[in-house]
């Protein structure tokens, strides 16, 4: 610990800071623009000022700049300092000279930086009397609104969106006083991050496009704590509503998980919620003919009846869960219909491989990291995963990684890791070792220290036969050709000269084997006494979870269904056309007497179905998601289900109710239904803490979702009634459809959103952290539920595949992903929807030559019984022998892959 | 005994007394300029609704009776897509028009808004919107601030350069 004098009051900071993040931790008010916890520090906005002394004689003292101040033992500050005051006060008006002053209709307004800073510097009244600087904005595409003339110059959204994400369509432009930040020409953003410029930039610049089509104020809109439900990580996100539909998603800081940066398809994909799919009322097929397609309201009495007269119409219910609802939904829906009933509602390839990975995860030696340790890897091998499109927010966690290894160069010239622009200054384009083995090229290609694109059994081999240069134990790889033979070699060398190696797959390529090939490495890496890190991307929010719960394959269920077994289905949100081909699912559903669908999209599943009960979505569910590292998180509403909408789980609980099932355990309540789960599944026995409970109160408060300021709390319902009805209760949470209640630091879990005295915009996040950048003031939010059993070695996987070996007739597909369009839910927003690619064949150059096509020429391909015809794009990096198709994009739902397939000919 | 005949011959003074009453309703009485009576949204100079739908009046609202939703026009200038006071909560303090950075919503001097039932105090915008620009009859707040939502391009407002040219090398 170093001890400082801060006006002459001793206080202890860590070692190693800055002057600056060392005041914020303790809990001091300086203005800053330029320095960001996680860009660090520049030096360049001149405003975090404060004056040292040389030791406690000297009373005059000299201004520095507190982000590029070590606050080493002794040092002595004063931050009240009437010379360094005035000096700030110069700096922001200096600043704010040719500033619009257009707050009014700026969407930053009220939660801006600059404003915060201008009143905490004291800056009050315009003297310059001159003509302002203007600027031409340009369109920046569907997530993000430009707006120059507000710009301060800071910096911070260029070294994000370059430096931090490693975007390269935007930049600085000009000189002198003319400095643009924007991109070269008009156009879409294209880095997968550039969402994260919304909070980034202190200013008004960067807004959020989505929101401006529904603007309302941070005060007035009712946030919640939240999980993101479009990938696996589980990134905790701050949802905020108003007048009864969803807004905005904002970052939520979690030290272990998404720190300060979320990925697009987080922050924009939510407008599904409010979509034209949604529904929000029973829906019943009274003629009992499904393919009219005519569903027609009903009460929500009506459709508990229709649900009972269902229940004693069918002989077998199968229940069928989802990877995208939350647990304790899925287990809900298994206590309904019996354990040996439920589905899992997974195909049956990807539940072996999800399976497959918690065993690994479970009986392995090496931890599954969060992405805060991700970043702190210093080799990386990513085996077969197109991070960026899978799991978006570990690439950027991955691309900070890389600047790890070369810290030591940084280390060795005793430059602070904080000074970012020494530190780049020394490291130049230095870079840790992270390779990457995938069947196609990847985000990441640009900071990989080598690429190689092979097929998906090739990459396999070459894992196996990396582990076993690390570790002779592990079996070899005989038959490897010499070139792949040298990149293993070259890899394990790599790995075994790091402190932190880390691997990267997943269930991407579809292979059984390339998941055992990384926990072959990774459990040599461990054998050689090192803390290996071995991480498995998951397709959706919850797959994990509900593997953990298990059930019954969809092969299993589908053929009990056909086998006449099972006569009825009940769907929980699950669009079974996205799991199987359209053709199976036609037949099932088809020879099923009724099928049931609580949902919240009407889907193709849902058109076919007898009766559909509103679920509600993210935005008006509690529960319980557990990501793909093993951390279990919980979501809360923020905003009761309107109408007849409920939520899953509830519209089950009824269900329940109305059939009489006596049940010991009510399961109306998330609680019951937790400690269920934990009685029933030991893995889940911290699943009652991971938030606080239900009557958890502070001071005998709740706490509450709207804020202190929230208005027009008179005037909202006014048009229907003058008679202001009571705020909903919300017996499932400790929080509050309310402004009344404990507006302190609650604990992190349940933090609705980050506002301080003089701090309204998300930087008052600095004020929720025990130290800059460090753990939230109210602890952790989640629990781990996979912990390595470190006695053990693992038993290495012995099974090779067969070296790809292309045939001319029988080409391989595999799956492409892509951020916006693969996914399901995101997928039907407005503004995800217009990043979406059109479907294509993907082949590489030389095999599309030798099938005589070109860029953009229709091909057909026939998939078993599927037929396609699509535009061939011609992917210069994809491996030969395969064809690479878009996963889950409109058009390529259901299509199971990796499979066999053939190009036919015109 | 003296309070006594002092009482009376009080009461006695005030029946001869020039009455304060006004007769109300057939006598009008005479309101200050700021008197603070019911709320209006005024229009600019050009004829267009001067709100921008800043939220800032119902912020400062101390009743919280304003409620209003924002949203744009092709050209991004935002307005509000209603704007709705319930006046039965209203205490017509004058915060709303204070906050208002546009002048756009003003408090008038009428003060008669006796009603039989309290939904009748719902005012939404068709019934706020006036025609004219009340106080402030020149002030029009996208001539001055720095955002081009048709009523002007970048650059052209009062007080502003016109944009920067940033493949200018000159120094």
């Amino acid at each position: 610990m170093a001890r400082i004098y801060i006006d002459n009051v001793q206080y202890e900071v860590p070692e190693g800071q800055n002057i600056l993040s060392a005041c914020l931790s303790l809990g001091f008010d300086i203005p800053y623009f330029c320095w960001h916890p996680a860009l660090r520090s520049v030096g360049s906005c001149r405003m975090c000022a404060v004056k040292q002394f040389r030791d406690e004689n000297d009373a005059r003292g000299h201004i520095v700049m507190s982000c590029m101040t070590p606050a080493d033992d002794g040092t002595r500050i004063s931050i009240d300092d009437n010379d360094v005051r005035e000096f700030r006060a110069g700096v922001i008006e200096w600043l704010m000279i040719n500033h619009p002053h257009d707050c009014p209709v700026c969407d930053e307004g009220g939660e801006c930086h600059l404003q915060d800073m201008t009143v905490m510097s004291g800056h009050v009244y315009r003297r310059y009397r001159f003509k302002k600087r203007t600027y031409l904005n340009q369109n920046l595409g569907p997530f993000i609104n430009h707006e120059m003339n507000r710009c301060i110059q800071c910096y911070r959204c260029v070294r994000f969106y370059r430096d931090y994400a490693g975007g390269r369509d935007f930049n600085v432009f000009g000189i002198n006083n003319r400095i643009y930040f924007g991109r070269c020409n008009d156009g879409t953003l294209e880095n997968e991050f550039s969402g994260n410029l919304v909070e980034v930039c202190p200013t008004g610049v960067f807004t959020d496009k989505t929101l401006r089509k529904h603007y309302a104020r941070k005060w007035d809109m009712q946030t919640a704590p939240s999980i993101c439900p479009h990938c696996g990580l589980g990134c905790n996100i701050i949802v905020g509503e108003r007048y009864g539909s969803l807004r905005r998603i904002l970052n939520k800081y979690n030290h272990d998980v998404n720190g300060y940066f979320l990925c697009d398809r987080g922050r924009f994909g939510y407008e599904f919620v409010d979509g034209p799919s949604r529904i929000r009322q029973p829906l019943s097929r009274h003629d009992g003919d499904r393919s009219d397609g005519s569903l027609k309201a009903v009460e929500k009495k009506e459709a508990l009846d229709l649900f009972k007269g269902i229940s004693m119409d069918s002989a077998r219910t199968l229940g069928i869960g989802s990877p995208r609802a939350t647990l304790e939904a899925n287990f809900s829906l298994r206590q309904l219909v019996g354990a040996e009933n439920f589905c899992c509602g997974m195909s049956e390839h990807e539940e072996r491989l999800v399976s497959s990975i918690i065993d690994i995860l479970r009986n392995g030696p090496t931890y599954s990291p969060s992405l805060r340790d991700v970043e702190m890897c210093d080799a990386v091998l990513i085996l077969g995963e197109d991070v960026t499109n899978v799991a978006p927010r570990m690439a950027l966690s991955l691309r900070q990684s890389v600047r790890e290894k070369p810290m030591e160069i940084a280390d060795s010239l005793r430059i602070p890791r904080w000074a970012d622009a020494s530190v780049r200054q020394a490291v130049q384009d230095e870079k840790g070792p992270l390779f990457i083995v995938s069947p196609m090229g990847s985000g990441l290609d640009d900071i990989a220290a080598r690429t190689l694109h092979i097929a998906p059994d090739d990459i396999a081999r070459l894992g196996f036969q990396v582990a076993h240069e690390i570790d002779p134990d592990s079996p070899p790889v005989l038959d490897l050709p010499d070139e792949l033979g040298r990149f293993a070699a070259h890899i394990s060398a790599a790995l075994k000269s790091s402190r932190r190696p880390l691997i990267v797959s997943g269930t991407s390529c579809g292979t059984l084997s390339v998941i055992q090939a990384a926990a072959n490495i990774a459990w040599s890496l461990s054998r050689t006494e090192r803390i290996a890190a071995l991480s498995y991307t998951l397709p959706e929010c919850n797959t994990l979870g509900l593997r953990l719960i298990g059930g019954l394959s969809m092969t299993d269920c589908f053929q009990k269904v056909l086998s006449g077994e099972v006569d009825s289905l009940i769907i929980l949100e699950n669009d079974l056309y996205r799991r199987a081909e359209a053709l199976l699912v036609k037949g099932v559903l088809a020879k099923c007497k009724h099928v049931i669908v609580i949902d919240h999209i009407l889907n193709r599943t849902g058109k076919e179905s007898d009766l559909i009960l509103p679920a509600g979505t993210f935005a008006e569910t509690t529960g319980t998601l557990v990501s793909s590292e093993g951390r279990c998180q919980r979501q809360f509403s923020v905003m009761p289900p309107a109408g007849q909408t409920q939520e899953s789980r509830i519209w089950i609980s009824d269900v329940m109710a109305a059939l009489g099932k006596d049940s010991a355990v009510n399961y109306s309540t998330i609680e019951n239904i937790a400690s269920e789960i934990a009685r029933e599944f030991p893995v889940f026995k911290d699943l009652t803490e991971v938030s606080p409970p239900v009557n958890f109160r502070v001071f005998g408060q709740k706490i509450p979702r709207q804020a202190h300021r929230y208005s027009g709390r008179t005037a909202m319902p006014a048009n229907v009634t003058v008679h202001e009805p009571k705020p909903p209760d919300d017996p499932e949470s400790p929080l509050s459809f309310s402004m009344e209640g404990y507006s302190g630091i609650p604990p992190a879990s349940v933090t609705p959103r980050f506002w301080a005295p003089s701090w309204n915009s998300c930087q008052a996040v600095n004020k929720f952290q025990k130290e800059i950048a460090g753990v939230s003031t109210g602890g952790d939010s989640g629990k781990r539920l996979i912990e390595p059993l470190t006695t053990e070695n693992g038993v290495y996987f012995s099974e090779l595949p067969e070296a790809f070996n292309f045939d001319n007739t029988k080409w391989v597909v595999i799956q492409s992903f892509h951020i916006f369009g693969s996914e399901e839910l995101s997928s039907l927003g407005d503004s995800v929807s217009q990043r979406i690619p059109n479907p294509y064949i993907g082949l590489n150059g030389d095999d599309a030559a030798s099938l005589g096509k070109d860029n953009g020429c229709m091909a057909q391909l026939i998939i078993g019984n599927v037929s396609l015809k699509l535009p061939v794009r011609i992917i210069p990096t994809l491996c030969s022998g395969l064809i690479a198709l878009p996963v889950g994009i409109p058009g390529l739902e259901g299509v199971n892959l990796p499979a066999m397939g053939k190009i036919m000919e015109d | 005994m003296l309070s006594l005949v002092k009482g009376i011959w009080t009461v006695f003074k005030h029946s001869i007394r020039k009455r304060e009453t006004v007769l109300y309703p057939e006598e009008k009485p005479s309101l200050h300029p700021r008197w603070r009576g019911r709320i209006i949204l005024s229009r600019d100079p050009d004829g267009e609704e001067r709100c921008v739908a800043c939220y800032l009046c119902a912020a400062a609202c101390p009743a919280d009776c304003i409620a209003l939703q924002a949203t744009q026009d092709e050209h991004g200038r935002r307005y509000p897509e209603f704007f709705r006071i319930n006046f039965s909560r209203c205490i017509f303090c004058g915060f709303c028009e204070e906050a208002c950075p546009t002048y756009a919503i003003q408090l008038t001097n009428d003060f008669e808004m006796g009603e039989y039932h309290r939904h009748n105090f719902v005012y939404e915008k068709e019934h706020l919107l006036i025609n004219g620009s009340g106080k402030h009859p020149e002030y029009n707040f996208y001539r001055v601030s720095g955002v081009s939502v048709g009523a002007k391009d970048s650059g052209e407002g009062e007080n502003e350069e016109p944009p920067v040219d940033i493949h200018s090398l000159m120094p």
